[in-house]
Parts: structure tokens; C-alpha cells; sequence
């Protein structure tokens, strides 16, 4: 298990990174390297080129503005979840920060390079959907923010070009009086999820929801944004059965199926796990108020 | 002598571009040229010939060949050599010898920590990391457990090596 | 009298080496020039090769040699049957490059040797190769059903093997049973996962023609002994050295792997040496598994309990070859009635080919299987007669004072009657009655309610036999300068710690402290006689020999220094590596016994002047050594087992499920244990623990899958989940001591001990805890969470959460 040949470039900066995926056909952006590097010594990625880009400098940090968070391209998943200032302005990144891994990889491992990757069952992807977050990619053709809604395209493949270069992405705020969670089911601690849940929920002044937020990961060939869900629990006084009721909703978009019972297991999975998120989220919201 | 180059990690690389690497080691400085696709953990074994960094996987789970790259754990095998240049690196080799173990080997062995020792220099890392970096680690068996999870043992059941952590927590507070 | 360090937990003497990094594996063995190895392997499950072409492989830079069947020479040849046995219908091993014919994903086909590793594997990619796929039927009861596709074109129905074994007459026992219970049960594929992959590395030495092998191996002797009739040298001229090894739970015992023949013939042909190591993938793909079996039991009992009678039909899985004969499917059958009496006993298998890895032992070797069935079995048999689960063990257990219980007519593994020497049953089943709390369990079952959960007991019994023959040696000798106490034996070690317990048997017979004994084993140039490492019998056979040595060396030091002192040899005591008079301070030390027991011409230090010519002590009527007699203190003796000794024990567990994620959470785990005499406590719980760990993952978590090609699902880490710290429960163990009668020590085997209960009680435990929802039984391990989901109806179980 050793990798295949390629060139190696060290790029001092974003343009020279851009210019560099440019110049040869295949090419592959070397950040943390916790997926890449599996995937070159199993040889499934043989690229004519490797961009190191951890020696760009000024991409390795941490803005909070507003209670957004935005992490550059070298912000490594340890560093934000143990930044106290991002914690203080938005604990849910930390929360689910803690299902990523373990943490040697999250050492390494970068949270723009996660969103890169796509995989479908990664917990920061999922976030960003959730939070209606954004990258801001670079390529040949200058700079644009691509929202996560745009961002995903199926497993491990994201809708950007091939010479764009994801420079950060941002986390909006959570919205005031909002309650937040991140559940996550794992065969082992640490593993890809089976299914989870990030779970931003608002209620309103008569304790009804106002405002719902939830994505999933794990579930489909993507990130996904549980548009229904959040639909059916608007309004409702989020007892226990309307967030079952709601939960319900989710098994549409069910569809991994890989779990051995044809789709039906993930499916309890996911909705449990909606119903404890929002349980959580719920709590947290009536403690913040309180 | 330990630092003279030696590549028979990948002598046939020679035709490949190679990239010079300065690196520091256990406190000792190191210059090679490398091929771009050789693995650190390769380099550490082969090349610099410091062979307590074991290798188990290759797709960054067992955590065999963790070592501390500028004061964190890392997988050796998820990083190229060539992106080392200028960082500092600390393997098993710099915790302890064989006549003055460092505080977690003597844990590891005090505790029964270790079977057949072939994770056990990845645990070692994982474990000095978890008591160094943290002022107040969490040592209760769910701490600790976490702190382990990574880093697969398939001879020991972890207990022993749960109870060396303690230990060695211990060890290293005794004053 | 010297302290006795028999029973204490001493301190592994090999830890310094391997806490410091400076272990020598075989990856760690530097030599200059050598050569990396890499195999070009079958991508099909079972097809016909029509074409190879390696030359565009052969030329790329930096490759030295390219090899398939037809440059090998006379090792292309079908590799030794290692245990026949008359069962064997059809017999069928692999040859080390696949001539014609591939069966199974990861069946080496070509070999690449080149200046390193990565060289090697890009080569590997350049050889091109036809194939002709052929049909093929994975799954272990399509590939038993009639019609189904062949493995070996000449093997018909697949059946490797067929056995029938009885003891008494199960009929009879059944035709007059008030009661018959019968199920079946499935255990699924796992692989033992060492973290050191295999690895060899061989060195031909063209001017003396002395082969060296180093092989991360389990038997180095047995390798020796194999290569040596491959290659046609004479045993003398091969070395084999299992340095420190990585584990090898089974996996590493002898079944001649193809990379072992093949290295060593690439060093002698390209006269370089050559290394080859197994990375992750080629661990799942080419190193042999074991487990799967399906088995259909039935008790015929009493209406109180009492069973009569067993029958049980099962099939296993061989995988596509058989190299070791029919060892799991044995030791399974010969195990099936576990600690209970079970007079009549009636037990049938087939083993049946696949076209999937080779089936060899791994931690366990069929026990878990046997375990797993008949624990399942007399739990549905309590169930069915409204019995407690505990009570209808106790009344069959084999009662302290009715051993030696044989079972005439089941042959084990030794090809020995099967018959158990010692042990106290129901002591270990209340000990874990205890331990887990049984008088709570309610209280507790409530508690999880409480929190949305159910709990359940599980409970597993089990039996061992362990410490087979044939023989093991052991060398004892005196360093005559040092005066250390050197041992050797003939078995290796993947880090149990032989060297240690070896150390302490030694040490007690000669008074010295076991850090003053080295021992060296799994080297074939320090000792030659032996077998291997496997079926939980170095401490037992090897560990006896040594005693039996020792014991020797002892006599011949007390007479030594006797004479020395002159004193009678009964007033001699030895402690602190010394020989004195007891209570008094005249002394020698072990180096000076050492040194004027072996007449000297030359004075190497102080100590040997007394041994030289002119010496007053060395006068004498006849020759310097008299006739008969061997210079210094060095015995080698033997030990071979009667029959294997029996160790036993029970599980019990505290297990909560989670009714809507269907995750399982151990609350409570509870090992009693008997593996007889403990030389080292601290040893045998690492050994029971570890296993359990094993143990763990095939109760839920490890499983192979292959799909309807053969095609591997899961050949890596991510995929095949050894459980991490955090799924591992704390573990606490009960020690019991029942003394085997068989050796001198009165210990039996414990390395597989941990393993075998562990499916049986966790799932027993789900099964308990689920029965409140009605979910049923649960017969196949491992358990994975959308199994419980199907069990409790695949329904809307959200609600319940």
C-alpha cells in the first residue's frame, strides 16, 4: 500500500496552488491529508499531481464575527474545536467537532478539506448545510462564495471546478434564542456515521417553534437539509409527538440503504436520533433563555 | 552512524524528482532528499532508521505509527516526508531507554500495558500526549477510553493500558 | 528456601526493549542490499487464467526479478497437506503461484521483486493478466447445496471433509428423552487482524549454502522443517528466526503460505536478500480466517432438565483449500457438549470448500462455534421446560469427583480420546452468579426501563482443551562467566509472555531472580526440537519441559556444590544465584558451579582458575570429566502431554440495549476462570482479557463479508471493526485454581480462553433483555445493530426511545 508516482508542489500561495491545478490534468489539493493520503497509498487516487498548500500563509485562521465562524483552508478540526473563541460564540461546531475521528486525525485533518472531500456521511459538511453555511473557493476565474445548498453534488464529489481551491468556509450564527444539537450514531466511536443529525431549532416567544434548521449525514449519497422535518415542526408546540410526527418525515430521504435491513434500520436511526437532536436543541434553547 | 543517509526505502526512486527535507527528530537534526510520494512513516523506519515506529495499516485507523509532529499526535502514515521540512518530530524513541524508561513506559510496563509491543509505541504517543497537553486530564475510564480510541490493540483489551494511564498520570505528579 | 516466584505477577522482562522502540520485527531487520517483494493477486473469486504477461513489469526500473509459476522451478508444486487425517475427502492445499486456476480474491499469482517497495508495487500493476471468470456460490450452505458451482472442478459438492463421531448411543438417548430441543446457530467469518501483518525475509548464503529465514511466524522449527524438504537442503543448512512477532493469534501458525516459499527461492535465485511485508490489505486478502459454521443441535433431555443425549450436524467453512487438515471442524466437534455430562453424543460435519481465503485456526479454532451452539442450545432447552437458566446447567455439569471424564469415541486434535482432567464447574457458575449480582438483576432490569432500555443477562460456559502434544523441549544451562541462567525452547513467542513465565519456572528450580534468566526461543539455531505456538500449549508443554530440565539442572548445581562445599547435597539450598549450606554464609555462587563443573585449560577470569589444570580443586583419579559426564550444568529434557488438559470457565454479562438506535451497551462483564496452577496471574489476565476482546468483536462487530462473486467487502480497518478501547467493557475476573493431575506444574493453556464465551454470553444477554418486546431468539453471531432492528419487527420502535 504505497502510493503511485506523482509531482509534488509546494505552493506559497493561493494563485500558485490555482496555477499548479491548471497545469496538469490530474490534481489533488493536500491540506490535512487524512482522506487523500488513504486514498493515494490504496492507489483509488493516482494523480499526475499532489498541491501541498500548508505552506500558503494566512489560511489557517479562525474569524469569529458576529457569532459566524470562519475557518480558512489550514484550520485544522482540533484547532476550532479548541479555539474558546469559536466555542463561545458557537458551540454547536465543537460538539460536532467531537464525532470527527479521533483525535490524531483531527490534529491534522482540516475542516475546508472534509468539505472538499464530500463524503456523505462526514459530520462537518452536514453542519455546514445546516447552518445554510458557505466556501469561498478560488480558481482561475477569481473568487466566489458557493452556499452549501449549492455546494454538494453526490459522494465525495462537490460541484466545484477543477482548478477552484476552497479557501474557507463560514458558519453563520446560530439565530438568537435558538437551541442547537449534533447527534450522531456510529458503529464504533469515531467511525462514519450511520446516520446524524444537526439540529438548529428557534422556539418562539409562545414556546412554539419558530424556526427549524436540520440537516443530516449518512443517510443519502450527500449532506442533506431535512427541508420537511423542519416544516412539519414550525408551529408545532414540539411536544413528543409532534417531533415524532415530524421525525417521521425524514424517511424519504432515506436513501442509503447499505445498513442490512434494506434502508429501514437508518431510517429508525435517523428519526431517533431527529427526535433526541431536537429534544437537545430544545433544552438548550429553554436554558438559554432561562 | 544513526543520521547517514540510507535509502533502501526507496533506492529505485532515484529517477523520481527528489525534494530536500530538513528535519528535526528526537532533538536531532536531519537533511534528506526524499521522493515526493515516500510516507513519513517510511522515512522514520527507513531512512532515518528509527524503526520504533510501527507500521499497521496504512489507512490512518490502527494508529500504530503515531508520533508527535510540532507537539501533536499524528499518523506518520497519513504524511509525507516531504511535509515535514522544517517541523519537529518526536517518536517513541525519544520517551524513555531502555535503563531510564520515561513515565508511561514505566506505567505500560508496571501495568502489564503491552502484549506483543507492536502498537504499543503508537499507545505510548497517544498516551504522553493526552497527559502533557492536558493540565487536567480526564481520568475516569470514559476519559480515558476516548482518549485511547484511535488506536487499535488486538493482543491487550485495552484495561491494562486504561490503568497505565493512570499510572503513569500518577508517576508523572509524583513530584 | 528460595522465594518462589510461581504464581506471583512478575514483570515481563522483554518490556524495556519493546516500550523503547527498539524491537526487532521483521520489517525492523535492516540488511544491506535486500530486496522488497510484492504479489500480484487473483482479482476473482474463481476463474481460469489464459494469459500473463509480466514484460512490461520486468522491464520497468529497479525491478530485479519477475515470477510466476513457470520460473520458480520445482516449488511449483500443490504445498504440503499438513495434518491428513482419513476424513479428508478431498483434499486440495494452494501452490504458491497460481498455475491455470485462481480461487479465491487475493490467491497470489505473480511475484514482483524490486530494489524497494514502492518500485515493487507499481511493477506489480504493469503485469497483465487474463481471465476467464467462472460462476461461483459463496455463501457456506449455497456452496453445500446440491447443484451448486464447484470450487475444484474435481471435488464433488464441495465436501472436503466428512466426519461422523459418536460417543454412546444417541440414538437410544433420544428415542427415550421426555424432551428434544433443537436449533441452529451461525457463526460468521472474522480474522484474527494481528497488528504486525505476516512477513518474511530470507537471506541465501551462496559460499557456506546456508539459507536464513526470518518469519514473523508461530513455528519457526515446523518452517525449517518444510523449507528444508522444498528446497532439498539439509535441515542444518536453514535457519529459521521468529523475532519479535505482532501478534499472530492462529494466523501465524504453519500452513506454508505462499510468500514463505517464495521469498526464500527469490533470495537464492536473484542471491539477494529478499523481504516481503504484508501490508493491511493483503492481511484481509491472503492471510487465512476462520469462524464460520452453521450448526443444527439437538438435546434430548429429561422433563427435569437431565440431557440424555446431543446431536449436532454442522457445516464449515474451509474456505477454497484445506492446509491444515480438518483442525477447527475437530476441535469444534470434540468440544460440543461443553462442561456437561451428555453421555451420548452423535456429532457430524462437512467441511466444505469456498471460493473465499483458506479456513485455519484463529484465537479459539472452533471452540467459540461449539460454545456459541450448545449455550444456546441448553438455554432454549431451560426455556422450553420452564427452567432457570443456571439450574439446568448445574444439574449436567460434570461434578468435581467424576474426573477423568472421557468421552470414548470423540478424538481431539491430538487424536487422543477426549477427556477432561479437573474442575469445579459449579463453583465458577456461582462465582459468576455472584460477581455479576444475579440477586439485582430485577432491580436492575427495572433501572433501564426507567431510562428507555432493556437489560439482560447474558451467561456462557465454556471448556479448553488446551496444552496438546505432541512434545515441546526445554534447555537449561548455566552461563559459566555470568553465571545466568540461559533457556531455550523450540515454540515462539507474539508477545504472551513466554519469557517470562518460562523465566520464573526456571528461576524457582535454580534460586535465582527470573530477570537472571534469558531465555531465547523461536530461533532454530538455539534449539531445533519443537513444534509451534498454537492451541494454548506453550506454558503447558514447553513450560513443563523447562521444569523438567530445570529440575535436573538443580540436582546437578546441589551435587556440584555439595562437593565444592563439601557438604551433603541435602544441606544445600539455592536462592540469590547461589548455592550454600543452609544457615550458614558458605557459598558459590551459580558461575562458580558453572565454571568447576566444566574442566578448563585456561583461566578466562578468577573464578575459572579454580576450574584450570593446576588447580587444587581440579585433581582427580580419572579424566577431567569423568566418563558419562557432560561439562558444566546444561540439561535438555521433554515434556509430552498424556492427553490435553482441560481448562474451563464463565462468562457473565450485564447487557442494554437501546430499543430504537438497537445498539447494545455492556454494562457488566464478569470472567471467572480456571485455567488450573497460575505461574503469573498478572500474565493469565492479560491473556483472558485480550481474547475477550477478540471475543468481543465476533459477538459484534467483526464479521468478513464477501459479496455473491467473492469479492471482499470490507478488507481494511474502516471497514472491519476491531473494537477500540471505547467499546471494550471493563472486564473483572475471577481466578479459580483447580490443578491439573496431567504435569508437574498443574497448569493448563489460557491463550484462547478469553475468546471462546464471549458470543454466547453477549448474545444471550440481548436475547434476555429483548424478551420483554417479544423479539425472539437470537441464533447467529455476530449481532449488529439492523439484526436487532429485524428482531423487533423492523417496525416504528422510535416511539419507544
Amino acid at each position: 500500500m504505497k502510493p503511485a508516482r506523482f509531482e509534488y508542489v509546494a505552493a506559497k500561495t493561493v494563485a500558485e496552488a490555482i496555477d499548479a491545478r491548471s497545469s496538469f490534468d490530474d490534481t489533488v489539493i493536500l491540506a490535512g491529508g487524512q482522506s487523500l493520503i488513504p486514498m493515494l497509498n490504496y492507489r483509488v487516487a493516482q494523480p499526475d499531481a499532489v498541491i501541498d498548500i500548508n505552506r500558503v500563509p494566512g489560511l489557517d485562521t479562525i474569524s469569529v464575527d458576529n457569532g459566524a465562524v470562519r475557518v480558512g483552508a489550514l484550520v485544522r478540526h482540533r484547532q476550532l474545536e479548541l479555539s474558546a473563541e469559536a466555542f463561545a460564540a458557537h458551540p454547536l461546531l465543537r460538539e460536532a467537532l467531537d464525532n470527527v475521528a479521533h483525535i490524531p486525525i483531527r490534529n491534522r485533518g482540516t475542516i475546508c478539506g472534509s468539505i472538499a472531500h464530500a463524503d456523505a456521511a462526514a459530520e462537518m459538511p452536514a453542519v455546514l448545510v445546516c447552518l445554510d453555511g458557505f466556501v469561498t473557493a478560488q480558481g482561475s476565474g477569481g473568487e466566489r462564495n458557493v452556499p452549501a445548498s449549492d455546494l454538494f453534488l453526490f459522494h465525495m464529489t462537490t460541484t466545484l471546478d477543477s482548478d477552484e481551491i476552497i479557501t474557507s468556509a463560514t458558519f453563520p450564527a446560530l439565530p438568537k434564542g435558538s437551541g442547537y444539537a449534533f447527534e450522531e450514531l456510529t458503529r464504533r466511536h469515531g467511525d462514519y456515521a450511520v446516520a446524524g443529525i444537526c439540529a438548529v431549532i428557534t422556539p418562539g416567544p409562545d414556546g412554539n417553534c419558530a424556526s427549524a434548521s436540520l440537516s443530516a449525514c449518512g443517510i443519502a449519497e450527500k449532506p442533506v437539509r431535512l427541508s420537511a422535518v423542519e416544516a412539519a415542526l414550525v408551529g408545532t408546540n414540539l411536544s413528543d409527538d409532534a417531533v415524532s410526527a415530524a421525525a417521521a418525515l425524514v424517511d424519504d430521504m432515506v436513501t442509503n440503504e447499505d445498513d442490512g435491513a434494506g434502508g429501514r434500520y437508518r431510517r429508525q436511526v435517523a428519526r431517533t436520533l431527529i427526535t433526541r437532536a431536537v429534544a437537545k436543541a430544545c433544552q438548550r434553547a429553554a436554558q438559554g433563555r432561562a | 552512524m544513526l543520521n547517514q543517509p540510507d535509502r533502501t526505502a526507496t533506492q529505485g526512486l532515484a529517477d523520481e524528482d527528489r525534494i530536500p527535507v530538513s528535519v528535526t527528530v528526537n532533538g536531532e537534526a536531519y537533511e534528506r532528499s526524499v521522493s515526493p510520494r515516500l510516507l513519513l512513516s517510511d522515512f522514520l523506519r527507513h531512512e532515518l532508521r528509527l524503526t520504533g515506529t510501527h507500521v499497521g495499516c496504512e489507512h490512518g485507523v490502527c494508529g500504530c505509527c503515531t508520533i508527535r509532529l510540532n507537539g501533536e499526535t499524528a499518523r506518520s502514515c497519513l504524511t509525507l516526508a516531504v511535509q515535514v521540512d522544517g517541523c519537529e518530530i518526536h517518536t517513541v524513541e525519544s520517551l524513555g531507554s531502555k535503563s531510564a524508561l520515561g513515565p508511561v513506559q514505566q506505567a505500560f510496563k508496571e501495568c502489564h500495558g503491552l502484549q506483543c509491543g507492536y502498537c504499543t509505541p503508537g499507545f505510548l504517543m497517544v498516551v504522553t500526549d493526552y497527559l502533557e497537553n492536558n493540565a487536567d486530564p480526564d481520568l475516569t475510564d470514559a476519559g480515558i477510553r476516548t482518549a485511547l480510541s484511535g488506536n487499535l490493540c488486538r493482543c491487550t483489551g485495552y484495561q491494562n493500558i486504561v490503568a497505565a494511564v493512570r499510572r503513569a498520570h500518577k508517576i508523572m505528579h509524583a513530584g | 528456601m528460595a522465594t518462589r516466584t510461581f504464581g506471583e505477577p512478575v514483570q515481563r522482562n522483554i518490556d524495556d526493549r519493546l516500550l523503547t522502540g527498539q524491537g526487532h520485527y521483521i520489517d525492523d531487520i535492516d540488511l544491506p542490499s535486500v530486496a522488497h517483494a510484492a504479489f500480484l493477486r487473483s482479482p476473482f473469486a474463481r476463474a481460469k487464467i489464459t494469459s500473463i504477461d509480466v514484460s512490461a513489469a520486468r522491464a520497468h526500473p529497479g525491478v530485479l526479478g519477475v515470477f510466476t509459476c513457470d520460473n520458480i522451478g520445482h516449488i511449483d508444486q500443490d504445498l504440503p497437506l499438513l495434518i491428513p487425517h482419513p476424513c479428508l475427502v478431498g483434499p486440495r492445499t494452494q501452490r504458491p503461484l497460481a498455475r491455470g486456476d485462481v480461487y479465491y480474491v487475493g490467491q497470489t499469482v505473480a511475484m514482483v521483486v524490486a530494489v524497494d517497495r514502492y518500485t515493487a508495487e507499481d511493477a506489480v500493476r504493469l503485469i497483465e493478466v487474463d481471465y476467464d471468470p467462472l460462476p461461483v456460490s459463496v455463501e457456506l450452505e449455497d456452496a453445500a447445496a446440491d447443484g451448486a458451482n464447484l470450487v475444484h472442478e474435481d471435488v464433488a459438492g464441495n465436501v472436503a471433509a466428512h466426519f461422523v463421531q459418536n460417543s454412546g448411543d444417541a440414538a437410544a438417548a433420544f428415542a427415550r428423552a421426555d424432551h428434544v430441543t433443537k436449533i441452529t446457530v451461525r457463526v460468521e467469518r472474522s480474522t484474527a487482524a494481528p497488528m504486525e501483518g505476516r512477513a518474511v525475509c530470507a537471506r541465501w548464503d551462496r559460499i557456506t549454502e546456508q539459507l536464513m529465514v526470518w518469519d514473523s511466524t508461530q513455528a519457526p522449527i515446523s518452517v525449517r522443517g518444510g523449507l528444508a524438504s522444498l528446497f532439498d537442503i539439509d535441515e542444518d543448512r536453514v535457519r529459521v528466526v521468529a523475532p519479535d512477532v505482532g501478534g499472530g493469534f492462529g494466523q501465524k501458525v504453519l500452513f506454508f503460505y505462499p510468500e514463505e516459499v517464495l521469498v526464500p527461492m527469490a533470495a537464492i535465485q536473484l542471491d539477494r536478500p529478499v523481504k516481503w511485508i504484508e501490508d493491511r490489505t493483503e492481511n484481509f486478502i491472503g492471510s487465512t480466517q476462520e469462524r464460520t459454521q452453521v450448526h443444527t443441535i439437538e438435546l434430548a433431555a429429561t422433563k427435569d432438565g437431565e440431557v440424555l443425549g446431543l446431536r449436532d450436524f454442522f457445516l464449515h467453512d474451509t474456505g477454497s483449500f484445506i492446509p491444515y487438515g480438518i483442525a477447527i471442524a475437530q476441535v469444534a466437534s470434540t468440544s460440543i457438549a461443553g462442561p456437561y455430562r451428555i453421555p451420548n453424543i452423535e456429532v457430524e460435519f462437512k467441511a466444505i470448500y469456498t471460493p473465499t481465503v483458506p479456513v485455519t485456526p484463529y484465537r479459539g479454532c472452533g471452540r467459540p462455534q461449539a460454545c456459541f451452539a450448545i449455550e444456546r442450545a441448553m438455554d432454549k432447552l431451560a426455556e422450553e421446560l420452564g427452567l432457570d437458566r443456571f439450574e439446568v446447567r448445574r444439574r449436567n455439569f460434570i461434578a468435581p469427583d467424576q474426573f477423568p471424564w472421557k468421552r470414548e469415541g470423540l478424538l481431539f486434535a491430538d487424536g487422543l480420546a477426549v477427556c477432561y482432567d479437573s474442575g469445579e464447574y459449579d463453583t465458577a457458575l456461582s462465582k459468576a452468579a455472584e460477581a455479576i449480582g444475579l440477586d439485582r438483576l430485577d432491580e436492575m432490569k427495572a433501572d433501564a426501563r426507567a431510562r428507555g432500555k432493556y437489560l439482560g443477562l447474558g451467561l456462557g460456559f465454556y471448556v479448553e482443551g488446551t496444552g496438546l502434544g505432541p512434545y515441546e523441549g526445554g534447555h537449561v544451562r548455566i552461563h559459566p562467566i555470568t553465571g545466568k541462567i540461559y533457556v531455550n525452547t523450540g515454540l515462539s513467542t507474539q508477545g504472551q509472555g513466554h519469557d517470562t513465565v518460562f523465566a520464573q519456572i526456571a528461576a524457582d528450580q535454580l534460586g535465582v531472580d527470573p530477570s537472571d534468566v534469558i531465555v531465547v526461543e523461536g530461533d532454530t539455531g538455539a534449539f531445533d526440537w519443537g513444534v509451534a505456538t498454537f492451541a494454548s500449549r506453550a506454558a503447558v508443554v514447553s513450560g513443563n519441559a523447562i521444569h523438567k530440565a530445570a529440575s535436573k539442572a538443580r540436582e546437578m548445581v546441589i551435587e556440584a556444590a555439595a562437593n565444592m562445599l563439601e557438604a551433603a547435597p541435602g544441606d544445600i539450598e539455592l536462592a540469590e544465584g547461589k548455592a550454600r549450606i543452609s544457615g550458614s554464609d558458605r557459598a558459590v555462587t551459580l558461575a562458580e558451579v558453572a565454571t568447576a563443573t566444566n574442566p578448563l585449560r585456561y583461566a578466562f577470569n578468577k573464578a575459572a582458575q579454580s576450574a584450570t589444570q593446576f588447580a587444587p580443586a581440579s585433581k582427580h583419579d580419572g579424566p577431567p570429566l569423568a566418563d558419562g559426564k557432560a561439562p558444566g550444568i546444561e540439561v535438555t529434557d521433554y515434556y509430552s502431554p498424556p492427553y490435553s488438559t482441560w481448562a474451563y470457565g464463565c462468562h457473565a454479562a450485564l447487557v442494554e440495549v437501546d430499543p430504537a438506535l438497537c445498539t447494545v451497551d455492556i454494562r457488566q462483564y464478569v470472567c471467572v476462570h480456571d485455567c488450573g496452577n497460575m505461574i503469573n496471574p498478572m500474565i493469565v489476565e492479560g491473556q483472558v482479557i485480550g481474547g475477550m476482546a477478540q471475543g468481543l468483536g465476533g459477538a459484534l462487530y467483526e464479521k468478513v463479508q464477501y459479496d455473491q462473486d467473492g469479492n471482499p467487502r470490507n478488507a481494511g480497518f474502516m471497514d472491519f471493526l476491531m473494537p477500540y478501547a471505547t467499546e471494550m467493557p471493563k472486564v473483572d475476573i475471577v481466578h479459580m485454581e483447580t490443578p491439573s493431575p496431567l504435569n508437574p506444574l498443574g497448569i493448563k493453556g489460557v491463550g484462547e480462553a478469553g475468546t471462546i464465551a464471549v458470543p454466547a454470553t453477549i448474545i444471550s444477554g440481548i436475547e434476555d433483555a429483548l424478551k420483554p418486546l417479544g423479539a425472539g431468539h437470537f441464533h447467529e453471531a455476530p449481532v449488529f445493530p439492523h439484526m436487532i432492528f429485524e428482531k423487533l419487527g423492523g417496525a416504528d420502535q422510535a416511539k419507544a426511545s
